[in-house]
């Protein structure tokens, strides 16, 4: 850390601090919407830490009786709830005075936001919190985002869902967060599934809340949140430790992968995080022993992974470590990381006992760390890996070949003991299993193979495969049967498996695809990413059509740069843009394009079309995908017209803007040109009826504002042309004013001037025209607003370090609160008079100068009677040390 | 016999303005539109002094002035709208006397042609002791005296004043003079040359105001102040 001079401790800051040692520390579980699992993921996190050995009870933890939060209660302490009785209903609240007897190191409080029953010694239940804190008991709490106070109303305005309870955001300052997060397509399964608690009255209020777009926004609010958080905390601890200029106090975004399926999930939301953050970001992979035993396929995911994320922006680190926890600890704090992205791995309670949650262990031990846990498909990648092609693999048939020999030895070791039927029965062994592990054919095989070697070895005549006795036959026909059913229901319970399993990826791929393009502001990369994620998902080549400025199609982005639109192609387009229907292969319209079109429909509007082709020349999309395709479809288009919207906004601003602006100019240009001429020609006039001194003044007077005004239009082109050519000399500060003076001398005239410029003051590096020119701009302004006759005082000073040269006035003064907006052009503040004239570029002249040259401007009304001050402050950085120019002069 | 002045300028309004006035003040006034004009004109009519604009229709103005002191001994004053301090430079350096901003003050350009008129010629070497108001300065013996009085002046003050005091009425620009006093020393700065001119206003300006014997111009260089100019 470099030595600072301003690094000093923040009194505030360490105050905040002090206040905050011997009270109880807030956590909050933030979720973007109901059924998230805040409860169940603070209860979970309440029972480690009561393994730790802390002293944790149950204040108050709503259930809404879900089985699997209400497990997470049993053996735990709960505080039993006071009955308040209101109205004749008895309602149940939290019982803060038994909590606060019963003093334990962590308290559990669900719903923070929730109104206490009338008579409670607080309204809200936040307020409860409060107490406990401050009676330095630790509390865990859950919060959803809608109930945040300052999100409140911007909640409401997309969900049309209002919610009365809400939680002040100092609450959340105070706290820590922890964001409880899994993708909308799960809350929306987890909804229809009914494990969602919904008071039944609002269920259908609340049925337009769940819709996806809604709950992607919620998410991200709720993350965004959880960033502020941890930055204003942030910002506090380096004040108080006084580390100022160390700490960017910008995010650092830190995404752990692992060899597991899932991880380039992972690094697609840590970059959507990155993003929505405005922070730099990192994917980590921690190396353990345990990676020297990868398989090739783990490798892979790996490299994958950090490919990935490499592609996508983030920088890549692997540190070795005894144990994964450990090492992002470690990684962590060398990164000073304010965030961390987790998956949740697929692992067993079982394992989780034993060994505890990678997730719960970093979620404990690193405090200062937002963390994201994802949840990860389970491993979906062996699985697929693990099917069988459909004859079966050969080893299939010779493992059943050898079940079937070891059958046949122990039925021959067995044959004395028992009865010829049971031996039968031993045969089913080698039958079911080869038709349960390894399908159908191996079944059969399995069956055929059995009843081989049963009537060989075992029916009379042994040795021979015929059959003497009927029954027997019966034995065969059944073992045949048996390896048939056995391998049809297993291949049904598999197919609905792989389904369920493509159902899921679905799913998972499209919220994957969600969270990527929700980050996206830009039209074309929003396009690139459509039609890469398309061809990624469908394996299809694509295009992405827009209508350009014209109207005309173009196209936006292609996934392979080899695309060719042919004329039929294009015809197909086209048809589909201006109809809204598909065209082209596979549909009933121009079937003879080698392309399927599809429109992109955002209401009645079409945005632009989607082509997609495959080699074959077969149709591009098979029957299974069409879901998947449609749903990408509707995503896009939703995309697009979110950034349509977006885009035409800000045009509106801008012709806005620029309308206003060039309405100012033309006012200002034709009041402040032709008031001077306008008096310059009647002077004039009068002049044919003799000369006096008076009109001679008018004359000289009109033209010197005029001419002025003329050079500070051409400055403002200078200006506005970015067009200001620095030449910075040192520059002795009694010689700018003096010329100045002189210069200003017709705009000063009724005025006295002094000039309170000490001599000895240091030269400053400047640019002397520009300088000339703020000055004279300066002394205008002073001599227009200035009282007739007052005195104008130009005051020199060098204090602290910094030189403040001061144009002071007598006269009205600025409007109290709104000095600094003279500086800005055509502001010309209530209180000055439209007759005085004065476009009000001036002084925005003087500041864009002053601030090229590096020297800081300021307006204010005069401390020592009424009447404006305007001044120039030269940093440090610009003056000329005496040792310098000593010695040599 | 009154001086000759030619007087460039393509306005034909800024032409009989300054026609007027410099008839008014005793001149003889010859005028040309252009370049070509411009040199016949100085070529036909030997003027003691030119008033040039640098923004001609047929060339640059900058690039006249070597060509006008060619045909012989010429006071040349720039009189033009552009005022880029560099622009300034060049038209010293290429052998200008002096330089007006327009818009201008008539008075002022009066001034400054009678004090460039007045100062033609070479250097002022000749002259071993110079007065201007209450100051006599020697150049040869380093001695200036103010009221009478002697006023001590350290070496490099005395090098900067005897380079204003040769041109006296005409700018020296910076590079000039840091050149000239400070020859030799690559680091030469500005910086210098600021707090040696600072010192001698003190010596020799105080209690009047800042620039009443030394004059600054802005960006250029310094002139010392001649008795009649303003």
């Amino acid at each position: 850390m470099p030595p600072n001079g301003d690094a000093r401790p923040d009194p505030d800051a360490l105050l905040r601090a002090a206040a905050q040692e011997g009270r109880g520390r807030l956590k909050i579980f933030l979720g973007a919407a109901p059924g998230v699992g805040k409860t169940y993921e603070m209860l979970s996190e309440g029972k480690a830490r009561r393994r730790d050995g802390v002293d944790v009870v149950v204040g108050v933890v709503e259930t809404h009786g879900r089985a699997e939060t209400e497990a997470l209660t049993r053996g735990q302490e709960i505080v039993a709830r006071r009955a308040v009785n209101h109205d004749g209903h008895v309602l149940h609240e939290m019982d803060l005075d038994a909590v606060l007897a019963r003093a334990p190191r962590l308290v559990l409080v669900d719903e923070l936001a929730h109104t206490n029953a009338p008579g409670s010694r607080h309204p809200k239940r936040y307020q409860d919190v409060e107490e406990l804190l401050a009676a330095g008991i630790d509390v865990y709490s859950t919060i959803n985002i809608q109930h945040v106070e300052s999100l409140n109303d911007v909640v409401a305005s997309f969900t049309r869902v209002r919610v009365r309870e809400t939680v002040p955001d100092s609450i959340l300052e105070a706290a820590e967060i922890e964001v409880v997060d899994i993708p909308p397509d799960e809350l929306i399964e987890r909804l229809k599934a009914g494990k969602v608690y919904l008071p039944a009255e609002a269920t259908r209020a609340l049925g337009h809340f769940f819709s996806r777009s809604n709950l992607s926004a919620l998410r991200e609010l709720a993350l965004r949140r959880a960033a502020q958080a941890v930055d204003a905390r942030m910002l506090d601890d380096v004040r108080a430790l006084g580390l100022g200029g160390t700490w960017a106090g910008s995010e650092r975004i830190v995404v752990a992968i692992s060899e597991l399926p899932g991880s380039d999930v992972l690094v697609r939301a840590a970059k959507r995080i990155a993003d929505g953050l405005r922070g730099p970001w990192t994917a980590l992979f921690v190396e353990t022993p345990r990676a020297a035993h990868f398989t090739d396929a783990q490798h892979a995911r790996v490299a994958a992974a950090m490919t990935l994320a490499t592609q996508l922006g983030a920088a890549v680190a692997t540190v070795p470590a005894t144990n994964v926890v450990e090492g992002i600890q470690g990684f962590l704090a060398d990164a000073r990381a304010t965030q961390l992205v987790l998956g949740k791995s697929p692992r067993s309670r079982w394992f989780e006992l034993r060994h505890g949650s990678v997730v719960d262990r970093l979620v404990r031990d690193t405090p200062d760390v937002t963390v994201h846990v994802l949840p990860v498909a389970a491993g979906r990648s062996e699985r697929g890996a693990r099917r069988p092609a459909r004859w079966g693999a050969p080893s299939g048939y010779a493992v059943t070949g050898a079940m079937v020999a070891g059958v046949t030895a122990a039925g021959s070791a067995l044959v004395h003991v028992i009865d010829l039927g049971n031996v039968a029965l031993l045969y089913l062994l080698p039958v079911m299993a080869a038709a349960s592990l390894y399908g159908l054919r191996t079944g059969l095989f399995a069956g055929f193979a059995s009843t081989l070697a049963y009537n060989f070895f075992f029916l009379p005549p042994v040795g021979t495969l015929s059959i003497n006795n009927p029954e027997n036959v019966i034995s065969v026909v059944v073992l045949l049967g048996i390896a048939f059913a056995t391998s049809q229901l297993t291949a049904r319970v598999r197919a609905q498996a792989d389904l369920a399993a493509a159902s899921a990826r679905t799913n998972a791929t499209l919220a994957g695809f969600l969270r990527q393009i929700a980050a996206v502001n830009d039209v074309d990369q929003a396009a690139r990413m459509i039609c890469d994620d398309v061809r990624r998902l469908l394996d299809v080549h694509v295009v992405l059509l827009g209508a350009a400025a014209g109207g005309a199609l173009e196209v936006l982005a292609a996934s392979d740069p080899g695309y060719r639109l042919d004329a039929m192609d294009n015809a197909a387009a086209n048809w589909a843009f201006d109809t809204g229907s598909a065209a082209g292969k596979g549909s009933g319209t121009l079937t003879a394009s080698e392309w399927l079109f599809q429109p992109l429909k955002a209401g009645a509007r079409t945005l632009g079309v989607l082509g997609v082709a495959n080699d074959g020349g077969t149709n591009p999309v098979r029957a299974d995908q069409l879901p998947l395709l449609s749903s990408l479809l509707d995503q896009s288009a939703l995309v697009l017209e979110r950034l349509r919207l977006q885009a035409e906004m800000r045009d509106l601003d801008v012709v806005r803007t620029r309308d206003r602006l060039r309405a100012a100019l033309l006012s200002s240009v034709s009041h402040d040109l032709r008031t001077p001429l306008t008096a310059v020609m009647a002077a004039a006039d009068q002049l044919d009826h003799g000369a006096t001194p008076e009109l001679i003044g008018t004359i000289k007077g009109e033209s010197a504002r005029l001419n002025r005004f003329v050079a500070n239009l051409l400055d403002m082109a200078r200006v506005e042309a970015g067009a200001i050519r620095l030449n910075v000399e040192a520059i002795d500060l009694s010689d700018a004013v003096t010329g100045a003076a002189h210069d200003a001398r017709r705009a000063l005239e009724g005025h006295g001037v002094r000039l309170d410029v000490p001599p000895d003051l240091p030269l400053v590096r400047a640019d002397p025209q520009l300088l000339h020119h703020c000055l004279l701009n300066l002394l205008d302004n002073a001599g227009r607003y200035g009282d007739p006759g007052s005195e104008i005082v130009i005051e020199g000073r060098h204090r602290f370090g910094a030189l403040r040269l001061a144009v002071l006035d007598h006269g009205p003064g600025l409007p109290p609160g709104r000095e600094a907006e003279v500086f800005e052009t055509f502001t010309r503040l209530e209180g000055s008079d439209r007759a005085i004239g004065g476009t009000g570029l001036g002084l925005a002249i003087v500041k864009a100068f002053a601030e090229a040259m590096g020297i800081m401007v300021e307006a204010s009304n005069r401390s020592d009677g009424a009447g404006a001050s305007f001044a120039l402050v030269f940093p440090a950085a610009s003056i000329v040390r005496d040792a310098e120019v000593e010695g040599r002069s | 016999m009154p001086a000759k002045v030619l007087v460039v300028d393509d306005e034909p309004a800024i032409r009989r303005l300054l026609r007027n006035t410099l008839a008014r003040a005793g001149y003889e006034v010859v005028e040309a539109g252009n370049a070509r004009d411009a040199l016949q004109q100085a070529a036909a009519e030997h003027p003691a002094a030119i008033l040039l604009d640098l923004g001609l229709p047929d060339r640059d103005g900058l690039s006249l002035i070597p060509l006008l002191h060619a045909g012989g001994e010429v006071v040349i004053l720039v009189v033009s709208a552009r005022d880029a301090v560099d622009e300034k430079v060049a038209a010293l350096d290429l052998g200008a006397d002096d330089f007006v901003g327009k818009p201008f003050d008539t008075e002022e350009l009066l001034a400054r042609l009678r004090v460039a008129l007045r100062h033609r010629g070479p250097p002022v070497e000749a002259q071993k002791v110079v007065t201007r108001g209450d100051l006599d300065i020697d150049l040869d013996r380093r001695i200036v005296r103010r009221g009478g009085v002697e006023v001590h002046l350290t070496r490099k003050e005395h090098d900067v004043l005897a380079m204003l005091v040769r041109h006296v009425g005409r700018i020296v620009t910076h590079d000039k003079l840091l050149d000239a006093c400070w020859g030799g020393d690559e680091d030469a700065r500005i910086e210098y040359l600021r707090i040696v001119i600072r010192n001698l206003r003190q010596k020799l300006e105080a209690p009047a105001p800042v620039g009443s014997v030394i004059a600054n111009e802005l960006g250029v260089g310094y002139r010392l102040r001649s008795d009649d100019a303003i």
